[in-house]
């Protein structure tokens, strides 16, 4: 491990912990609106551990706290976390070692670990970043997490300190570097308006799985695409 | 228990997800059209989750402080704020508001 530090140069460290500086301001509001949004306070800090996925920790608290079931909460959650699966694809060679290293490196597989490896220009700094920031990410995190379950206990009343309006923000901060492609936009805004519209009506947790329907603007032009290209290919 | 059931199932379905890569990498490859469709879902899962959470509560509207937190947060997250800034701007626009009479 020491090595590892060692590897690293002083602006990755740096960065490296104002991301989990970052992450711990977020994992404190989620402990916080998890506890005082009425749900026991191993639900948080037991997730975290296990789960280790802020965004899709929020997805199911969310649909949880707003009354949807058990199916849906864990759908909004793992449909969240499919993009581990290309991650692992893409830097999974960063999890290597004995087979133990392996089976907790790939625990630690996340944005921000993937991030850092990924800027690294060879195969053992690439590593070195993955397993620095998966350490001290797992740690900060979790400490967080606990802290602010503890305080939203004592704080009891989010609503005024305005906790509420965290969860949604936190969301559309993680979703606007993609919506940059038009394509993507134009389904992720018909799924939202469709979403919204529908809450009204359906049980709680549905709407969310509903804007999925979203998806069929982006994947006719794929098709569309696909199947020309294939077109000119025989033609050729 | 149906909490637990929660915990437990987004845990295994996760961890699958993030050990599949590092296991079979070297033997299969996940087409490039499978890996775009499971990113935009993911997007439009995002944006659904913050419309819902941000307009509604519950099957009505959730009021126009909280609202207003997640528009100035959304404006910070556009000018690339770092994320922190942008937690922080959501709750106190928020609780501003509503220390002033808005709900």
């Amino acid at each position: 491990m020491r090595s590892f530090w060692r590897t690293l140069d002083r602006g990755t460290l740096r960065d490296i912990a104002l991301v989990c500086l970052a992450d711990a301001v977020v994992g404190a509001s989620f402990g916080a609106i998890t506890v005082s949004g009425g749900l026991p306070a191993w639900i948080p800090v037991g997730m975290s551990l296990l789960v280790f996925a802020g965004g899709a920790q929020f997805a199911a608290i969310g649909v949880l706290l707003a009354g949807g079931s058990a199916a849906a909460a864990i759908l909004a959650g793992l449909v969240l976390n499919t993009r581990l699966l290309p991650y692992g694809f893409a830097a999974g060679d960063v999890v290597d070692g004995p087979w133990w290293a392996r089976l907790i490196g790939a625990h630690v597989l996340t944005d921000e670990t993937v991030a850092f490896a990924l800027r690294q220009p060879d195969h053992r700094r690439r590593r070195a970043a993955f397993c620095v920031c998966g350490l001290l990410l797992f740690v900060t995190w979790n400490l967080a997490v606990a802290a602010g379950a503890a305080a939203g206990r004592l704080i009891g009343n989010t609503s005024a300190i305005g906790l509420d309006a965290v969860f949604p923000a936190v969301m559309l901060a993680l979703v606007l570097p993609a919506l940059a492609d038009r394509g993507l936009r134009n389904a992720a805004l018909a799924g939202a308006v469709v979403a919204v519209a529908v809450t009204p009506v359906l049980p709680s947790g549905l709407p969310v799985l509903v804007a999925l329907a979203g998806l069929v603007l982006v994947e006719p032009k794929g098709r569309l695409k696909a199947l020309r290209r294939r077109a000119e290919g025989t033609a050729q | 228990m149906m909490q637990v059931l929660v915990v437990a199932a987004l845990a295994a379905g996760t961890y699958a997800f993030r050990f599949a890569g590092p296991a079979f990498r070297s033997r299969i490859q996940v087409p490039e059209r499978v890996s775009r469709m499971l990113s935009a879902a993911a997007a439009v899962l995002l944006i659904a989750l913050a419309a819902t959470a941000a307009l509604t509560q519950g099957h009505g509207f959730a009021g126009w402080a909280r609202l207003a937190g997640v528009a100035v947060a959304g404006l910070l997250a556009v000018r690339r704020a770092p994320l922190p800034a942008v937690v922080v701007a959501a709750a106190v626009t928020t609780a501003l508001l509503r220390l002033g009479g808005v709900s």
